[in-house]
């Protein structure tokens, strides 16, 4: 045997073995005197407790956090809701106590009993039958409570919508969390019934937002009534969250957007903040919280104008001659053109055995570079467009910041296109014609982009050439004022332009406004800021094969673009406008585009005497 | 290849109150599971039953072989231990936020109650090559915390606090046993005391000190841990001195109590069987505890002595700490009852600890 095996000292061991005894015995005495203390001394009490069952939980719900524009004025707040709720175990026969309450309140017993059935937990847990009823319910409720055992009113916290319909695909909305949710890790700590944020900010900061429960166990007695509380902890509030938007921006672009279908963007140049982001229609918020009934769903989901979509981000439309702004910085930097290229436009250029027309019949003339952007001239384009090859023209697009996402918070973004011989060779499995380049230079062919994206490079247009990343977090508070998170702002890139040829685009989107001959020399121009800008007339007829069908569907009028940054010589917003089926660029949108920029730089106020 | 026993007298007599908390974890399971539907009941109780015959198959397995072999088995032993808890962490079954199960087959391994034998074991080892009767300095102590510290932190992140924490209070009344310098022992102590501070204050994020503040004070959160403990304890106190009568709990009937064929199944046993049925569980869990102190006491060498702590510490502490728990005496974390609550790597780990115990008794050579 090993030396090890071999005690050192028996005695020394067994005299601590002794001591080890003991203390376990006096561990056990202390569990035995707490034993007797709560079965003896107290059993009593206890027993009287058990014998009523009378120990309760309640929830308390907390408020969710306020959604606030970038100043601080309050978007979405919170209001009490009376909500009906049911214990078995004091409603005893439930059924009937039900029915009863139904034909008191007029409240539908089939939507009580629906209701019980779906969130029945166990019998001491309130089950909850009816949200939001109106005082008159809750006079009947406490007139009749004697008839009415277990039912029970609750005043929970509730989303309101302050203004109208305002900014809804940014903030979202709220559903009911849904089964798997509750399964998965983020909405751990919820219960079925919870309202949880759906979509939009609502749903990208729920965890900021949810705020914790709290609870209360309360001692009732024999009709459910709350004698007493013994335990409370109050339920923490969620957090503010401050958004990048502008209120009167938001609110000037969805007067201006009323009753049209498309959607408006506008950027802070030099942070990416988003200052305002309108889809066109929205879709009734409130009643996402009130409850929605079947019908109503579909019809919204049906809807060919697509109220559900977040149009700004989700949405990939031709983008016509805004592309010119593309195809300009390609030309310039690919040393196919200069400031005092010139090309003559009789009103159309003739390639191959086609004649590609001008959207100008009678002709442009001579136009040189910042000419033809100021006045859309395609014939121009389509040179420029044919000196510079597709290839090149989609590396230049990628540069811009488009056919892939801008990178924005929200989600899903939509990526957009730029087309290329090797895209084409790929999903369509035929080469490229180099007619089809014509068309890719005036963002006729199968380009594709996103409000958003047009947006991102407007502002870069404006900011000297840099891509930022669009953010509409400003900061989320504490309801203590402490800061805990902040918008991301950062860079995506740079446009590879020089500081002389981005000014010779900027001097021809300036001309698109203020020049006698810009597209948008009416409808653009503002008597209070100088504004620069670029039409677009997307053709919806000649939408190619396989892209934004559906898109076309409903109405054959082209779409109208603009976008446009202001003022001229020191931006302070970009702006991005679709109006589908507006016709002109310059007519339906830059009135937009104009509103939203007087309105951010607080020109159509009453100060400047209009 | 049953090894010769050295001693005549087997102490047989230990596997009695071990039968009878058996029989009478079954039964109050019975009880426990009455609110669910009939065939699942029935269900518990076979399953239960069968992980006691398990367990006494398994006591029977201990018996094969001499303890002392184990000495030079603890590293590998304590390897796989390791290795079971990498793999639980990796492949574990995901239940209620922590991942604590590995599926082998049909059943569930919980690697953190083997993990228990295995540090008691290499401890043993270490601790009987190096004790001395001036007790350990803090280079000799060295070895021992990292072998716990790291079953310790792969338990933590689980997260299994529970656990974890019965681990290091094994391992700690195990080292104390074994003596430690005066010196050391103040200083370990302290270190322990600045590092929670430093932790406190700097290490630990606002919701895990909330958590934490939970952990120690469950009134903190009245509808989660608070509220069972209220509930707990009237159904302890309800029982009174001869309780109400097997199956006749109300607090188990309406299903108030949390966790009740687990972790809170002496609040239904103290509520149908009142003082009387709970003094006789905790007077069978001493009468074991003292029992194996007295293995140790009559035991020749240092690796089975302390052995022997090692096992009757494991018992002690799992016992102490489910009791105070669900009378409210400690904070409420899930630490099972030995043989009562449900769940078969907690009996097998425990009849491993007889088995052991028992192993010890019967290879003395020679009574003094």
């Amino acid at each position: 045997m090993e030396d090890y095996f071999r005690t050192i000292d028996i005695d020394w061991f067994k005299q601590r073995l002794v001591v080890l005894s003991f203390c376990v015995a006096a561990v056990f005495v202390v569990l035995f005197a707490r034993l007797f203390f709560l079965q003896v001394v107290e059993g009593d009490e206890y027993r009287r407790l058990s014998e009523n069952n009378c120990i309760r939980l309640q929830k308390i719900e907390p408020p969710r956090g306020l959604i606030l524009d970038r100043d601080g004025t309050c978007i979405v707040d919170n209001r009490p809701s009376f909500d009906l709720s049911i214990m078995s175990k004091e409603a005893g026969d439930v059924r009937r106590v039900i029915e009863t309450l139904a034909a008191l309140t007029g409240l539908p017993s089939d939507r009580l009993f629906s209701n019980f059935t779906k969130y029945k937990t166990t019998p001491y847990r309130p089950v909850l039958l009816a949200q939001d009823v109106g005082r008159d319910v809750l006079a009947v409720v406490e007139a009749h409570s004697l008839d009415l055992p277990g039912v029970v009113m609750e005043v929970n916290p509730r989303r309101d919508y302050l203004y109208n319909n305002f900014a809804v695909h940014l903030i979202g909305y709220l559903g009911e969390v849904s089964k798997s949710e509750l399964d998965s890790g983020p909405y751990k700590g919820y219960e079925s019934g919870s309202y949880v944020g759906k979509c939009g900010v609502e749903r990208l900061y729920d965890p900021f937002l949810r705020g914790r429960y709290g609870g209360r166990q309360v001692e009732v007695n024999a009709s459910g009534n709350v004698v007493r509380t013994l335990k409370t902890v109050e339920a923490e509030s969620g957090h503010d969250l401050y958004l990048t938007i502008d209120f009167k921006t938001q609110e000037k672009a969805e007067a201006l957007m009323a009753d049209r279908s498309g959607a408006a963007v506008a950027l802070d140049p030099h942070t990416g903040e988003v200052l305002a982001m309108v889809s066109s229609p929205p879709f009734p918020q409130s009643r996402f919280v009130e409850g929605m009934s079947k019908d109503e769903w579909l019809t919204l989901i049906s809807d060919p104008r697509k109220p559900m979509e977040n149009k700004a981000i989700q949405a990939e439309y031709p983008p016509a001659s805004v592309y010119k702004i593309v195809t300009t910085i390609a030309g310039l930097e690919s040393g196919a053109i200069n400031a005092n290229t010139s090309f003559f436009c009789p009103g159309f250029y003739k390639f191959g055995d086609r004649a590609f027309r001008c959207w100008e019949e009678k002709g442009h003339g001579h136009v040189t570079t910042a000419d033809a952007l100021a006045r859309s001239c395609d014939v121009f384009f389509y040179q420029v467009g044919l000196k510079v090859g597709v290839e090149r023209l989609a590396w230049y697009a990628k540069a811009c910041g488009l056919g892939r996402p801008t990178g924005i918070e929200l989600f899903p973004e939509d990526r957009g296109l730029v087309p290329s011989g090797q895209w084409k060779r790929r999903r369509l499995g035929a080469p490229w014609y180099s007619g089809e380049t014509l068309s890719v230079a005036i963002g006729q062919s199968y380009n594709l982009v996103t409000p958003i994206q047009l947006a991102v490079l407007t502002a870069a247009v404006a900011n000297g050439g840099v891509l930022k990343r669009p953010v509409v977090l400003r900061r989320i508070e504490t309801i203590d004022g402490e800061s805990l998170k902040r918008g991301d702002p950062r860079d995506m890139g740079t446009i590879p332009i020089s500081e002389r040829n981005l000014a010779i685009v900027r001097e021809g989107m300036w001309k698109v406004v203020n020049s006698g001959y810009g597209t948008a020399s009416y409808s653009g121009r503002s008597r209070k800021v100088e504004i620069s800008g670029k039409t677009g007339t997307a053709q919806v007829v000649a939408v190619p094969q396989g892209t934004a069908r559906a898109r076309v569907a409903d109405a054959l009028k082209d779409h109208a673009w603009f976008v446009a940054y202001a003022p001229s010589n020191d931006p302070k917003i970009a702006v991005a406008v679709i109006v589908e089926h507006g016709e002109h660029g310059s007519s339906a949108a830059a009135p937009v585009a104009r509103g939203m920029i007087e309105a951010y730089l607080r020109l159509d106020d009453e100060k400047t005497g209009m | 290849m049953l090894e010769s026993w050295e001693k005549k007298q087997v102490e047989w007599g230990l596997l009695l109150p071990v039968l009878g908390l058996g029989i009478i974890g079954v039964i109050v399971l019975y009880s426990a599971s009455a609110s669910d539907p009939p065939h699942l009941q029935k269900l518990l109780c076979l399953k239960q039953t069968a992980w006691f015959i398990i367990g006494m198959l398994t006591v029977g397995g201990s018996l094969l072989f001499s303890y002392k072999r184990l000495d030079g088995w603890a590293m590998a032993i304590y390897i796989i231990s390791l290795v079971l808890l990498v793999c639980v962490l990796v492949f574990g079954k995901e239940a209620g936020g922590s991942r604590r199960w590995l599926p082998i087959g049909p059943v569930a391994l919980q690697p953190s109650e083997l993990a228990k034998i295995a540090v008691v074991i290499i401890l043993a080892r270490y601790y009987g090559r190096q004790v001395s009767t001036d007790g350990l300095g803090l280079k000799k102590l060295l070895v021992p915390i990292l072998l716990v510290g790291i079953p310790f932190a792969l338990i933590v992140v689980q997260p299994d606090l529970g656990t974890a924490m019965l681990l290091a209070l094994i391992a700690t009344f195990v080292t104390i046993f074994i003596k430690v310098e005066k010196k050391t022992f103040y200083l370990l102590g302290g270190a322990a005391g600045v590092l929670a501070v430093v932790a406190w204050m700097f290490l630990l994020k606002g919701y895990q000190k909330q958590r934490v503040l939970t952990f120690l004070n469950p009134d903190r959160d009245p509808l989660g841990a608070g509220y069972h403990i209220i509930q707990s304890k009237i159904a302890i106190g309800s029982g009174m001195i001869f309780g109400k009568g097997f199956m006749k709990g109300t607090q188990n009937a309406l299903a108030f109590l949390p966790e009740q064929h687990t972790d809170f199944i002496l609040s239904v046993m103290a509520e149908e069987w009142g003082l009387v049925g709970v003094s006789l569980v905790l007077f069978f869990y001493l009468l074991i505890i003292i029992w194996g102190i007295s293995i140790g006491y009559q035991c020749k060498d240092n690796f089975g002595i302390i052995l022997a702590v090692g096992i009757t510490a494991m018992i002690f502490w799992q016992v102490a700490v489910n009791v105070g728990m669900v009378m409210g005496l400690l904070p409420v974390v899930g630490v099972p009852l030995p043989l009562i609550s449900y769940g078969g790597s907690s009996v097998v780990t425990f009849m491993i600890g007889i088995g052991l115990l028992l192993n010890i008794s019967m290879r003395q050579s020679g009574v003094e």
